[in-house]
């Protein structure tokens, strides 16, 4: 007969964390890896030797002007590759150590490999420099409507609502306030129209997936959709028999003073014009509210755990609907960016699929502002790349050029991200 | 603070939940509120929580009638529930779940107080002697911790009536101990206490009134020192057995060889089982214990070949299991009763009689040259009702629309309709009524004396002693031991906690 004897209890129930055990993810090691590598063959020995690359980082009108700058091709691009390799070695080395590195890394590193290819495409061309202020400056622009679209994207998912309908937010913005500001003939009053357009299609995403509890992904296609085809209804018909709703109004460049007179980043920062100063904001004041207010610890737990939010007395449905007809309002706010902040009257489909990018780089950004803003200026950058490379003519096909935005946002999302988590209830209904 | 419910009734269409039921709790005091799994005890709380509203009958706190439009008035007024699902948001904080819903704010931008809060689930942590840290993620505790994180929930809301949802459900026995030893705390401080279980043990460890409910009625109260056998008639309404009648096994060769077998989850890459070693022997019934999700859905879902695994060898009979495909491995033998009837066991929306060959269909002499025989269909579903006392209108019924037991009787039914060499059966009788359970291991006994070799999977150590020939703890995806049935309560529930059992010769 035999007795068991226990040694050394666990203190069972006790408040330490269980810790699951971890693995070594090699991920971003390989990914970066092949990236840096690609970059050193390609970009920095195929440069041709003893040529040189000059970068223009001043404007005309700066007013402290720096000198271009100009420096042998080879050598920088070679250089500019080997700094994205020893990046690589550090996430390598973090990674054995089962440590994760900061968002700071990826930024470098893509700055590294944007500088190679850059001065791999500007070598040897006597005349042409890389308008370094002007690329920065067109892709802060450009991520405009992707920063407005991802922060709608992540109000919306924050409180468990999918919204594939940013598109159609974005693109009714930009007909409503390319209308009604033509109708009054003030570009501001376009910024007060646009997100009222977006709320609406916000509104009826909110309605079907709370009260009706269609499919969220059905139903925000449908919305697409049905944008596309009621705007390019109005501008074949009431647009186009009366020019004078649909005027290309301008939005003026405010230069901040003193900030704007700082050498490349001012010029980038703070000479834009309205709208982009409201993206700020909204990036600041939605961050902090979603991660540090009342308002945002309720939503958040209406996204996680709806049932939770409930037995505290939260009004699950009521924070969904409010949530996504705000996301809605910013979406449309973000649409503004195609006609009357761009200066341009309202055309068919102006929208070419932004809202897609902006759902991407809401992943991207992990369902965080700051992190969407991050996400939404390297698509940005890739798209305003693309338009300088087809400036200065490179090898390139003109066809790649145009994937370049894609290609980033695929190869960003499946290689940087790789198992993120969104809020645990979206896409969900809630029902009692 | 006195809560009276007074002649609630709650209807769901046709089905009455609860039939005018009438209970009185008094402040300083444990209301046990016993009954069946389906009795109406977690929806007379929700109505009480206004979760649902009432069809009729009210509610008074200190003699004053109340209404509540959701859970944010029941809670001001003073009720705090814990439920049988914890409702907690697992990315956060304990502090940031205690404040939801009630959250400070301070300075001028109205940002959340934080501080407010880690304050708060120290407090009370202290009180209690929980030791929780406000700042760890609610998914990275135990579930013994997240539920004294709900427990403080209640309590920073000044809840004076506290409810508990079959609090005990998920806990090692240990775990129970404190529990029960945390509300008799409670209720010394004044704070009435309703328990809503279905275990005996736990009522007569702490409740000062017992109500029992049946099919949405109160059938009667009783004293806490009534008998077990007493209580368990109350609440069934017939007299019940406690303990199933079985033999000695009569045990032979190996049967189930499993050697090192390790599971890696893929998402997660947690490694769930972790070289996995035990045998089952024909006409043996082995025991897996263990807190729920500790590796033992995994290495049931492992051997049939549900999920893959990683490295190691099962050998049933000789013959390797691993790697081959699930068609193959049931048709070598295995019977298989999952542990979420209604997500794997059948499909709800299937006719009984269609569920019941779910794996025989491609066989003679159901289907003939490609074409399923209802005759023979309908035959073979006649047998097997008759057989396992299926409780069905007819054979053609929907099986969701069977009661929890019926639906377990027809994947028995189904599974035990083969020749078998291994039976695994994970918490066979979950969420089932004390008859259905009687009869579940009535029926797992026998395979057991035909010959077959039975691995059980149960978190409920009263399965585990009911059937267990020998019992095998697992605990984060290891087997920490396997011992003699005879091994105490005490003993099984720190090997549950991970402590590691060592055999021992006795002096």
């Amino acid at each position: 007969m035999s007795t068991t004897a226990v040694d050394a209890p666990a203190a069972p129930g006790s408040s330490a964390p269980r810790g699951p055990q971890r693995t070594k993810s090699w991920r971003a090691t390989i990914g970066l890896g092949v990236v840096a590598l690609l970059s050193l063959l390609v970009f920095g020995l195929g440069t041709p030797t003893g040529v040189e690359t000059t970068f223009r980082v001043a404007t005309s009108t700066d007013f402290i002007q720096l000198p271009s700058l100009t420096v042998p091709a080879k050598a920088a691009a070679v250089t500019l590759s080997l700094l994205a390799l020893a990046l690589v070695g550090f996430v390598a080395y973090r990674a054995n150590q089962y440590r994760k590195v900061g968002i700071w890394l990826p930024i470098v590193f893509g700055m590294a490999v944007m500088g190679a290819l850059l001065t791999w495409a500007g070598a040897d061309r006597s005349g042409t420099t890389i308008q370094l202020t002007g690329l920065l400056t067109s892709a802060l622009f450009l991520s405009v409507p992707l920063v407005f679209g991802s922060l709608a994207g992540t109000l919306c998912e924050r409180s468990g609502i999918i919204n594939i309908a940013i598109e159609g937010q974005l693109l009714a913005g930009a007909f409503l306030a390319a209308l009604i500001a033509s109708m009054v003939g003030n570009a501001y009053v376009g910024l007060i129209a646009a997100p009222i357009a977006g709320a609406l299609v916000g509104w009826l995403l909110a309605v079907f997936s709370t009260k009706y509890w269609v499919n969220q992904i059905v139903v925000g296609v449908v919305l697409n959709l049905l944008v596309l085809g009621l705007t390019s209804f109005f501008f074949s018909t009431l647009m186009s028999d009366n020019p004078e709703l649909n005027q290309p109004l301008n939005m003026p460049d405010i230069a901040i003073p003193l900030l704007s007179g700082i050498p490349v980043i001012g010029p980038v920062l703070f000479d834009q014009n309205l709208l982009v100063y409201i993206m700020y904001a909204a990036v600041v004041v939605i961050q902090i509210m979603l991660f540090r207010s009342r308002w945002g610890l309720r939503v958040r737990a209406v996204g996680e755990h709806p049932k939770a939010a409930d037995t505290v007395g939260i009004k699950v449905n009521r924070t969904r609907v409010r949530n996504t007809v705000l996301g809605g309002a910013v979406a449309g706010l973000g649409g503004a960016f195609f006609t009357v902040a761009s200066g341009l009257a309202f055309g068919k489909d102006m929208s070419a699929g932004k809202g897609y990018i902006a759902l991407a780089a809401m992943i991207l950004g992990r369902w965080s502002p700051k992190g969407a803003l991050a996400a939404a200026l390297l698509f940005g950058f890739a798209d305003a790349l693309q338009q300088q490379l087809g400036i200065i003519g490179s090898d390139i096909p003109s066809q790649f050029l145009l994937m370049t935005p894609y290609l980033a946002t695929i190869f960003a999302v499946a290689g940087l991200v790789g198992h993120s988590r969104p809020p645990a209830a979206e896409g969900t209904p809630y029902k009692k | 603070m006195k809560l009276e419910l007074r002649e609630i009734t709650k209807r769901f269409g046709d089905f009455t939940a609860n039939d005018a039921i009438s209970i009185t709790v008094e402040s300083g005091t444990v209301h046990a509120l016993l009954g069946e799994n389906g009795a109406g005890k977690s929806t007379l709380m929700n109505v009480l929580f206004g979760l649902y509203d009432a069809d009729g009958g009210e509610i008074l706190l200190d003699d004053e009638q109340v209404t509540f439009a959701g859970p944010g008035d029941a809670m001001a007024a003073g009720i705090g529930m814990v439920h049988q699902h914890f409702m907690l948001v697992p990315v956060f904080t304990v502090a940031e779940n205690v404040m939801l819903g009630h959250e400070q704010v301070k300075g001028p931008a109205k940002l959340l107080d934080v501080d407010a809060a880690r304050e708060k689930v120290r407090e009370l942590s202290e009180r209690f002697g929980f030791d929780i840290d406000p700042d760890a993620l609610v998914e990275n505790l135990s579930v013994g911790a997240q539920q004294r994180v709900e427990i403080i929930k209640a309590l920073s809301r000044d809840a004076e009536v506290l409810i508990l949802d079959e609090p005990t459900a998920v806990l090692t026995p240990q775990e129970t101990d404190e529990l029960l030893e945390i509300v008799r705390q409670l209720r010394d401080s004044g704070t009435a206490v309703v328990l809503i279980t279905h275990k005996l043990r736990e009522v007569k460890a702490v409740a000062d009134t017992i109500t029992v409910i049946r099919r949405g009625k109160v059938v009667g109260t009783a004293e806490p020192s009534a008998s077990q056998e007493e209580l368990a008639s109350l609440m069934v309404g017939r007299d019940v057995s406690m303990t199933v009648t079985k033999g000695d096994a009569e045990v032979g060769g190996v049967m189930l060889e499993v050697m090192d077998l390790t599971v890696v989850d893929e998402d997660t890459q947690v490694t769930v089982l972790d070289t996995v070693s035990l045998d089952v022997r024909r006409g043996e019934i082995l025991a897996v214990a263990g807190v729920q999700g500790n590796g033992q859905t995994e290495l049931a879902e492992a051997l049939l070949g549900v999920i893959k695994a990683d490295s190691g060898s099962a050998l049933l009979d000789g013959e390797e299991l691993l790697g081959r495909s699930i068609r193959d491995n049931l048709d070598a033998g295995i019977g298989f009763v999952p542990e979420d009837r209604t997500e794997d066991g059948v499909v709800s929306a299937f006719t009984v009689a269609n569920n019941l060959i779910l794996d025989l269909y491609g066989h003679a002499p159901y289907s003939r040259r490609g074409a399923i025989d209802p005759k023979a269909v309908a035959n073979h579903a006649d047998e097997q009702v008759e057989r396992f006392d299926v409780r069905t209108t007819s054979i053609e019924s929907l099986t969701g629309a069977l009661s929890g037991g019926n639906q377990q009787k027809v994947v028995l039914a189904r599974e035990l309709a083969r020749d078998l060499k291994l039976l695994i059966a994970s918490q066979p009788t979950r969420g089932l009524d004390v008859g259905s359970i009687e009869f579940v291991h009535k029926r797992i006994i026998e395979e057991r004396d035909k010959g077959v070799a039975v691995l059980i999977v149960s978190s409920e150590l009263d399965e585990v002693y009911a059937l267990a020939d020998r019992i095998a703890v697992m605990y984060h995806g290891r087997i920490v031991d396997i011992v003699e049935p005879d091994t105490d309560r005490d003993t099984l529930g720190l090997m549950m906690a991970g402590a590691h059992g060592a055999e021992e010769e006795a002096a």
